[in-house]
This record gives structure tokens, C-alpha cells and sequence, in this order.
């Protein structure tokens, strides 16, 4: 019972400790290197910056929703979400026939893949409050939910644009030469991703077997 | 903060010797480092790479393919789970570190796999 808890607990605190640990060095390092002017500018920046997002996240937030509702009523939503349901179905077999959840998710892997994250993000959260729904008190996100923010940590981009723009930017004869390369280093990165993450959801289920 | 203090200094001059044995360039160390916890950040460094040696050198391109390539780790899972409220994120980070490093060290491997002759 307490291997399964811990399995649980375990990812909460990492990503707790992870933050507290980013804090502790900051200060240790900036002491050290003399940089502790540099710090306290850097915290009132990152202040100022969270608000700005969290502003603009707001505002995005509206305009994308309204857009999935219009995709939705003219059926858009449900065609795409039918060409992706083979692969996101096996991805994410929790919500496989949670049609509101599919269709968010389909949306946000579709701009993921064209490119436009700042359309995918909103429409990913969309989408994760979609999966709330079905399980608004559970304290922990299950094995779907998961593989769905993995998918939009490693996603596939077409065109790596603001990469590309650096490039251009920087006198390259052809900055758009790297583009197999990233598709190959990003394929490679999602399948590593998504078969990890099945592989770690395998083990859970071993231990709550276990523990049954 | 991290990066206002120095740290990833720190840790690139740790890290660069031994990088540099397996084959990673020093200068992608700090990109590398970085990229899964700020964009703005790592893109200053991909510049500031691109500048000093050059858009189309080895180097230069292992850095956009290392920048194309994965996503600002960090902030997309605070921001997916934050808006719905969840604080456990079970094996979330492993398993997307386990991929931006895949993702990184493909760059290096690919680049150097069709460049070298």
C-alpha cells in the first residue's frame, strides 16, 4: 500500500523540491559569483512578467474558446477529431470515448502540429479541463492525462520557426536546411516520451495490482 | 533567477569536460540545460551561438536542431496542470525529461551523423 502511495507522492514532491532546489541555488550561486544585484533584478522581472502572462493568458483563453465553440457547431471538431481518433485513442485510452475530451485534444495536437503554439496551449487547457470533468476531486492526474501534456512537451513541429527565424536572422544560406533533423530529433524525442510514459503507466498498474 | 545567478555557468563548466569526451560541443551544454526551463532564455543563448560561430557551422546547427526540437518543459506542465488544479504530477517529469534528453542528444548525433565527412 505504501509502495503505490509513494509512487503517487513521489512526482508531487520532486516537482516541489525541484522549484524550493531552483530557489536555494539561485541565491547560493549568485552569492558565490557575485551576481546578487543581478538576482534581485531577475526576481522583480520574473514578478512582473507572471502577471503580464497571466493577463494575456486570460484574454487568449476567451478568444480560443470561442473559436472551439464555432469549430464545434460547424462539425469541424468532430471531422478532425475522427482522423486522429486511431492514434489518440491507443495514446489515450482513458478518454477514447469522452467525444468532448477528443475533440479538445484533437485541436490542440492539430496546432501543436501546424506550428501555432500559442493557439495550442489554450486549446490544451481546454482540453485538460475537459478531462477534469470527468474526475473533478481526484488529487492525482491519470495515465491519459499525462501521455496528453507529454504529447505537448515533446510535440512534433512541422516548421521550427522561431528557430529558423534565428537562423535567418544570422546569415544562414539555408536556415530551413535543419528541418529533417528536427523532425527526426523530435520524432525520436516523442516516441522515447510516449513509451516511457506507457511503460511507467504499466508499472503503476503492477503496483496497484499489487496493493489490491 | 537560475540563470540571473550564474548557476548554469556553474554547471557548464562541470558538465563541458565530460560532454566534450562523449562528443557534445561545450558551447549546446548551456543550451541544453536550459531549454527544458525558459525559452526566452535558451534562444538568447542559440544567438548568441549563431553570432559567434557562424549560422551554418556544425555547432550552430546542432543548437537550432537542439531548440526546434523539444519544448520549455517545465512551464508547459505548470501552466497544463496549474489550470486545473493539480499539484501531483506523478511520473510527468521523468518521462518528459527522458525525452528532451532523447531530443537533445539526437541533435548532436544526427548533425554530426550527415556533416561529418
Amino acid at each position: 500500500m505504501f509502495r503505490a502511495e509513494a509512487a503517487y507522492d513521489s512526482g508531487d514532491f520532486m516537482l516541489n523540491l525541484i522549484w524550493v532546489l531552483m530557489i536555494v541555488l539561485s541565491i547560493i550561486c549568485s552569492i558565490v559569483t557575485g551576481r546578487a544585484d543581478e538576482l534581485s533584478r531577475a526576481v522583480g522581472a520574473g514578478a512582473e512578467k507572471a502577471i503580464q502572462l497571466i493577463i494575456s493568458m486570460a484574454g487568449v483563453m476567451c478568444f480560443w474558446s470561442g473559436i472551439m465553440k464555432i469549430a464545434e457547431k460547424s462539425g469541424l471538431t468532430d471531422i478532425i477529431a475522427k482522423l486522429l481518433s486511431p492514434v489518440l485513442g491507443r495514446l489515450m485510452p482513458v478518454y477514447k470515448n469522452n467525444a468532448g475530451v477528443m475533440r479538445a485534444v484533437s485541436a490542440n495536437v492539430t496546432a501543436n502540429i501546424l506550428g501555432l503554439g500559442n493557439a495550442a496551449t489554450p486549446l490544451g487547457i481546454i482540453a485538460m479541463k475537459e478531462m477534469r470533468k470527468t474526475d473533478p476531486h481526484s488529487e492525482v492526474p491519470d495515465d491519459s492525462m499525462i501521455m496528453f501534456v507529454l504529447l505537448n512537451t515533446a510535440s512534433l513541429q512541422i516548421i521550427p520557426a522561431t528557430a529558423a527565424a534565428l537562423r535567418q536572422a544570422a546569415g544562414s544560406s539555408a536556415p530551413y536546411d535543419i528541418l529533417p533533423f528536427v523532425w527526426m530529433a523530435s520524432g525520436a524525442a516523442l516516441c522515447v516520451g510516449i513509451a516511457s510514459a506507457k511503460l511507467m503507466s504499466f508499472i503503476c498498474g503492477k503496483k496497484r495490482a499489487l496493493r489490491g | 533567477m537560475l540563470e540571473a545567478s550564474g548557476f548554469f555557468d556553474i554547471l557548464t563548466s562541470l558538465l563541458s569536460p565530460v560532454c566534450e569526451a562523449v562528443g557534445i560541443p561545450a558551447p549546446v551544454v548551456p543550451l541544453g540545460l536550459m531549454r527544458p526551463v525558459t525559452g526566452s532564455g535558451s534562444f538568447a543563448i542559440l544567438n548568441g551561438i549563431l553570432e559567434k560561430y557562424g549560422a551554418d557551422s556544425v555547432i550552430s546547427r546542432i543548437a537550432s536542431v537542439m531548440s526546434g526540437s523539444t519544448e520549455t518543459t517545465f512551464y508547459a506542465i505548470t501552466v497544463y496542470y496549474g489550470a486545473i488544479g493539480l499539484k501531483k504530477t506523478r511520473y510527468t517529469l521523468p518521462a518528459a525529461t527522458a525525452a528532451d534528453l532523447t531530443g537533445m542528444l539526437s541533435a548532436v548525433m544526427l548533425i554530426k551523423l550527415f556533416t561529418d565527412h
